[in-house]
């Protein structure tokens, strides 16, 4: 019968409409301002500086090395190295960015340059309500309104969170022990000198 | 096989008797009702994919000329990668077909790969098939969604494609982080592990669907007004298709047993059992079934592989993210997308950045048939002509 089709497809789309009277998951709209979906742990916006410590700019992980400059795909970072010389959380004095900014209008969140980071330095937020009416100053993000505390990260990613801890923890201990046996040897070589030098030779 | 020597045959010889005799007319520019018409369709117009433009010479409604104007979203997608490292351009491909981030992903990786000879871990390649397919499932569920909003059907079917297409873009952000440029595939596997429970939420997703396809069935592919629509509209013929380098399911659909995952067994897809479904016609019914079909299959795929995926790790340890260096050399990666064969082609000449990048889109290529398609057929048809062809602007334009 010629319409059987149109009327089938009718069919279906009463069934749907009336069981969204039935059935909550036929309802698939959220209604945004008002209603919002709670982000997955992977989420990513925009990066942001993670610090350790109360003082953002002493904790501070970011050592200007400009890795994530360079791969950044549309070149949105730009950094400038510091002329003196910082602690890192080894307690190694390491250079820190002068200038660090990342123009928000050109990121693409593509989390490029957290994964080249050597310092699990920077990261992505997860907060995505970023538009300014400011197109200039507003949208070219300096590293003061990009650093946070390490509780934050801990916060939004935390099964990252703790894996960078882990891994920190452990490489600082490795430098602990490095800088103690060092130290050691150079107590012990201090203390008996003709000994390596006969060892030398 | 045999080959028509010419590729833009008349349309006498394609077979349509609809063709109108122009000798009859009166000339172009003299007075009178015969006089031929030129449209500029687009490129804003709103039944016009995206940001392309057709100039359609018209005499009454027939299209009697097509030329297809692209360009406008052009971004230098070929000249930026090579000029930043290869992994930077990763990003960047995502941005291609919009719509399928992760195949894109997968056939760049692919090349890179092939170009330095990394193992994908067994893992990474399950992981990589189930993206795949997903993300064909998505596309194939909006194509046909957009092709009946060209046709007249404004919401339904399209809302109905989206809802679903919805579920997959959540499994994509609670994998990857984002809903579509997922930038997530890396030479030599994948970016990170899924996150847990993502196979059951998979699993859940994916079985699903043969439900929301049957629904999708029901609602169109009986319907007589689609069928009336569609079917002897825009027919592609065999050896048109051959010359003319079309792939994917416009390929298919025209009869032609070409399925990349077949033919190449890139990755791991030789260990599924998938049927390729083929047209007869190659009209524009053709290539809405082949896609309805096609959903179907990948359901399948999806089911063996959510079934078979082993732990292990998802990057080959000698992959490296930072100073990647590949050898002098040049290679290929192509993969059967969602819209036909989606292939890289890089040059190294060992430095950090690509030598040669070029990507061969699969949109672009099956959109030049899209005259030949036309020709003979009312204007209204050529809007749905354009939408079975599938294409983004993203991937046409670069």
């Amino acid at each position: 019968m010629l319409g059987e089709g149109i009327i089938k497809g009718m069919a279906e789309t009463a069934r749907n409409f009336l069981g969204s009277y039935v059935s909550d998951e036929r309802l698939t709209t959220v209604q945004y301002p008002e209603e919002r979906i709670p982000q997955t742990e992977n989420a990513r916006q925009f990066p942001f500086l993670v610090h350790d410590g109360e003082d953002w700019h002493k904790g501070l992980r970011c050592v200007a090395c400009q890795i994530c400059e360079k791969e950044c795909p549309p070149k949105c970072i730009y950094i400038e190295k510091s002329k003196d010389k910082k602690p890192d959380y080894v307690g190694k004095p390491q250079f820190y960015p002068a200038v660090f900014d990342i123009d928000l209008a050109v990121c693409m969140s593509c989390q490029i340059c957290v994964e080249v980071c050597p310092f699990d330095a920077i990261k992505m937020n997860i907060e995505y309500e970023l538009s300014t009416a400011d197109r200039f100053g507003g949208l070219l993000v300096n590293k003061q309104q990009l650093a946070r505390p390490n509780a934050y990260f801990h916060k939004i990613h935390p099964t990252e969170a703790a894996e960078v801890d882990a891994r920190l923890a452990a490489e600082k201990a490795k430098a602990n022990a490095k800088a103690k046996a060092a130290a050691a040897a150079a107590t012990k070589t201090a203390a008996a000198p003709p000994a390596t030098e006969a060892a030398t030779k | 096989m045999s080959h028509s020597t010419t590729l833009t045959p008349t349309l006498e010889q394609r077979g349509f008797a609809a063709a109108p005799n122009y000798e009859l007319l009166p000339k172009r520019g003299s007075s009178g009702d015969g006089e031929l018409l030129e449209v500029s369709m687009g490129p804003h117009h709103p039944s016009t994919h995206g940001v392309f433009r057709m100039d359609v010479v018209l005499d009454g409604e027939r299209v009697v000329k097509l030329k297809p104007v692209f360009g406008y979203l052009h971004r230098n997608h070929e000249k930026i990668a090579e000029n930043t490292t290869y992994l930077a351009s990763m990003p960047y491909t995502d941005r291609l077909d919009y719509f399928c981030s992760l195949t894109n992903n997968w056939a760049y990786a692919l090349a890179v790969e092939k170009l330095v000879g990394l193992q994908v871990p067994e893992r990474a390649e399950y992981i990589r098939v189930i993206t795949a397919e997903l993300t064909r499932l998505q596309n194939h569920a909006c194509l046909i969604g957009f092709l009946l909003q060209d046709m007249g059907a404004s919401g339904t079917p399209l809302m109905y494609a989206f809802r679903e297409r919805e579920k997959i873009l959540d499994l994509f952000e609670s994998l990857t982080g984002a809903r579509m440029m997922c930038n997530y595939m890396r030479f030599g596997g994948c970016r990170c592990d899924l996150p847990p429970g993502w196979l059951a939420q998979t699993q859940q997703v994916v079985n699903e669907t043969p439900r929301f396809l049957d629904e999708f069935e029901r609602l169109l592919c009986e319907n007589e007004i689609l069928m009336a629509r569609t079917q002897r509209v825009g027919a592609l013929s065999r050896e048109l298709a051959i010359n003319t380098g079309i792939t994917g399911p416009m390929l298919r659909a025209a009869g032609v047993n070409y399925d990349l995952r077949k033919v190449d067994h890139y990755g791991i897809y030789d260990r599924f059992e998938f049927k390729v479904p083929l047209g007869d016609h190659g009209d524009t019914y053709d290539r809405y079934m082949i896609r309805v079909l096609e959903m179907r299959e990948s359901v399948k795929i999806l089911r063996q592989a959510l079934a078979a995926i082993p732990d292990g790790p998802i990057i080959d340890p000698k992959a490296k993210l930072r100073g990647f260096r590949p050898k002098a050399g040049e290679a290929y990666g192509r993969i059967e997308a969602p819209k036909g064969e989606l292939g890289f082609y890089l040059i190294s000449d060992g430095s950090p950045n690509p030598y040669r990048y070029r990507v061969r889109p699969p949109s672009f290529i099956n959109l030049t048939v899209l005259e030949d398609l036309c020709l003979g057929h009312l204007i209204g048809d050529a809007v749905i002509i354009l939408g079975s062809v599938d294409i983004v602007l993203g991937e046409v334009d670069r």
